[in-house]
């Protein structure tokens, strides 16, 4: 008979940190004093805080060990499980409560060591059923919201929260929802930017195919908040499937007045339509975006004014990414302390990453922030592919940095990063081994840009062929130390003088390139 | 097959005569028939109460519509990094190998048209081509080839059945 659980944190950093060989010493020393049969020991995933990592609970009674050596481990075996003494100088202060953390049963179905938030209902439920999303916890908040609370409260809420936008910008969220709602203007809109175009991303599909209400219901949120009844979701017009999954959760929604006129009987009404693009990278693009969704060519619009202040038909407008929407509505229903209590003090909560490239495991990832590359390449991504060594990783997409191995340990979230020169993006990690040619690398990615430069600016759209121009020359060993001047100089020309985020961020990859693996470049000058 | 105007007609009529939805519109005109001519682009034009030039821009500046007529099969096979990382120059050079056409052409016999594409978000299981609505993933050009056979040998069994079904008519042989 089972009369006590041990679980010993099995989150990336625990894990890095030796938990794995703690939980291997509990476990041999429970087998010591026979006790294997009475006691089970098992990971668990959901540790808020990182500095007492690993941690080691035991229940039923709760205690929270931590940080814990594979040596505490038997220490806690022996005076706690075998002679019943909690072990006083290892335990962490009530500062951990034992409900933050998760047990067993709800272990089952999750990853261990991932954090989901966003994805805690994707491949979970059927997209298609709006039932399986409401006995879920799904409307819950902004019924909540409707009931219980003001606008300002779901605005405040989520200010408090500190939830950044997971575009690629992180901007805070609830700052841009309060310059929307304190405009004068009454005709306002909630536009989710659905476009991922940014090559290695795929995150905002696959939330969008596994939990569509998730989705929904953050614009409806967000539209209470704000004063909006009017939302657009604009979606890229790649994605049929999802487009088509979204169609139908919101006609469902509607039919149950989650979405629509007057919802549940309040007076808040709002409406959501879905319009697809028909390709073009640009129109990721908040301004370029709202153009599009107008139905116009998809060039950016100068700002200021931001969005905010005029945006879709020049009314003041919230942009939201999907998984920033997503994020939402756990927000409103847990409130700001526990979203802020996941991640880091700077960025709180999780991030939705895409893994690729030379690793042995590719797919989605959700982890909290703070979370190094190197966790993810060894943990999720079951290390690099044939057993090869690192080089580098593009972080955050084509528009990325390209970072060298010096870089893996650095905490993933958006200020951290930004410290180091290094972008967390749209969350794309493409993982480069040692065979891989950067300036091949390089000429692939500007090769990118520059067909998708929409050509408003020159600086993007001629600074983007003569840089191709230049790699074309080096990758042919034809490329003289002049060259590689130049396409520094117009990176850094590009980079400075684009018109749109889009132009300023295409260099990016180059400049990096350069910064970090500039041997490389050079050994293919001509002698 | 429906004439040009009523296909237009058609498509205006589902998303109203608005022009907000021009970039929706054009999109879905191209799928009937694989690419827009000038008179596709006069008629939304005259519908949507705008300027043709202003249809032609909004047609000429998105991916997913064409204003030349297209091979058979469109191949849009993934040209950006994470593809491109896990071999796909490999696969990008069989495929023009394979279908004797530079990316961009359309083969003579107007069956194979080879395009790039950006990211189709499938770059987990990359490196990736659309062949017309189907996404191929994890390719080697060993498997490219394949593909593409597989096309051309379906093609060939409903030319000979055609075939087959004309001279019975005819009474002829070949």
């Amino acid at each position: 008979m089972i009369r006590s659980t041990i679980l010993v944190s099995g989150d990336p950093i625990s894990l890095s940190r030796g938990a794995e060989e703690t939980k291997l010493a509990i476990e041999a020393e429970l087998s010591f004093y026979g006790l294997e049969d009475e006691v089970q020991v098992g990971y668990t995933g959901r540790v808020n805080r990182t500095d007492v990592l690993p941690v080691v609970v035991v229940y039923p009674e709760g205690t929270v060990y931590g940080p814990v050596t594979p040596r505490d481990g038997s220490e806690i075996v022996e005076e706690h499980l075998y002679k019943g003494r909690v072990v006083d100088h290892l335990t962490v202060a009530a500062e951990i409560a034992a409900a933050e953390i998760d047990t067993l049963g709800e272990l089952s179905d999750t990853l261990y060591g991932q954090k989901r938030i966003v994805l805690r209902r994707a491949g979970l439920i059927d997209p298609y059923s709006i039932d399986d999303y409401i006995a879920e916890d799904g409307y819950f908040a902004l019924a909540t919201a409707l009931t219980d609370m003001t606008p300002d409260d779901v605005l405040q809420t989520v200010k408090n929260s500190n939830l950044q936008g997971r575009g690629g910008a992180g901007f805070p969220t609830g700052l841009k929802w309060s310059f929307v709602a304190q405009q004068a203007e009454p005709t306002r809109y909630i536009v989710c930017n659905a476009d991922e175009s940014e090559p290695g991303t795929f995150k905002d599909r696959l939330i969008i195919e596994g939990d569509p209400h998730s989705v929904l219901e953050g614009m409806a949120l967000s539209g209470y908040a704000v004063g909006a009844h009017e939302g657009w979701i604009y979606i890229r017009g790649e994605y049929v499937m999802a487009r088509d999954i979204l169609n139908r959760a919101i006609a469902q929604a509607e039919e149950m007045n989650l979405l629509g006129d007057g919802i549940l009987g309040s007076d808040f009404s709002f409406h959501i339509h879905v319009h697809a693009g028909a390709g073009a990278y640009i129109c990721g693009e908040e301004t370029a975006l709202l153009n599009s969704l107008e139905g116009q060519r998809g060039i950016p619009r100068i700002r200021p004014p931001y969005p905010t202040v005029s945006g879709f038909r020049g009314m003041p407008t919230v942009v939201n990414n999907v998984e920033t929407l997503a994020n939402v509505a756990p927000i409103v229903l847990n409130g700001a302390d526990w979203f802020r209590a996941i991640g880091t003090n700077r960025s709180p909560g999780t991030k939705v990453y895409t893994m690729l490239g030379d690793v042995n495991i590719t797919g989605l990832v959700e982890t909290p922030m703070g979370t190094t590359l190197r966790e993810i390449i060894d943990i999720y991504g079951g290390g690099v592919k044939d057993g090869k060594a690192f080089k580098a990783a593009q972080t955050g997409g084509s528009s990325g940095t390209i970072i060298p191995a010096d870089l893996l340990d650095v905490p993933m979230d958006f200020a951290s990063m930004q410290e180091k020169g290094a972008g967390l993006g749209s969350g794309a990690l493409l993982v480069c081994d040692e065979d891989t040619d950067i300036v091949d690398l390089a000429y692939v990615l500007v090769r990118f840009f520059m067909t998708e430069s929409c050509g408003k600016c020159t600086p993007c759209r001629v600074g983007n062929v003569q840089m191709l121009e230049s790699l074309e020359r080096l990758r042919k060993g034809m490329a003289r130390r002049s060259d590689l001047e130049r396409l520094e100089e117009i990176a850094d020309f590009v980079q400075q003088s684009s018109f749109c985020g889009l132009g300023q961020a295409a260099p990016v990859p180059i400049l990096t390139g350069l910064r970090y693996f500039r041997d490389e470049f050079e050994a293919r000058l001509r002698a | 097959m429906e004439d040009v105007i009523a296909a237009t007609n058609r498509i205006i009529d589902k998303y109203g005569a608005n022009s907000e939805s021009l970039v929706e519109i054009l999109r879905e005109l191209n799928d009937v028939g694989g690419y827009l001519t000038t008179e596709h682009l006069a008629q939304a034009a005259k519908r949507l109460r705008v300027p043709e030039s202003k249809v032609a821009s909004v047609a000429s500046f998105y991916s997913l519509i064409s204003l030349e007529p297209m091979g058979r099969h469109v191949i849009r096979f993934c040209q950006d990094a994470p593809c491109h990382v896990v071999g796909g120059r490999e696969v990008w050079e069989a495929l023009e190998h394979e279908l004797g056409i530079p990316f961009g052409e359309t083969t003579l016999d107007g069956e194979w048209s080879l395009m790039t594409t950006s990211c189709i978000g499938a770059c987990a299981v990359g490196p990736v081509m659309m062949v017309d609505e189907d996404i191929y993933g994890n390719l080697t050009p060993e498997r490219a080839r394949e593909i593409i056979a597989r096309y051309r040998t379906a093609s060939r069994q409903a030319a000979q059945s055609a075939e087959r079904a004309g001279f019975a008519a005819q009474g002829g042989q070949e």
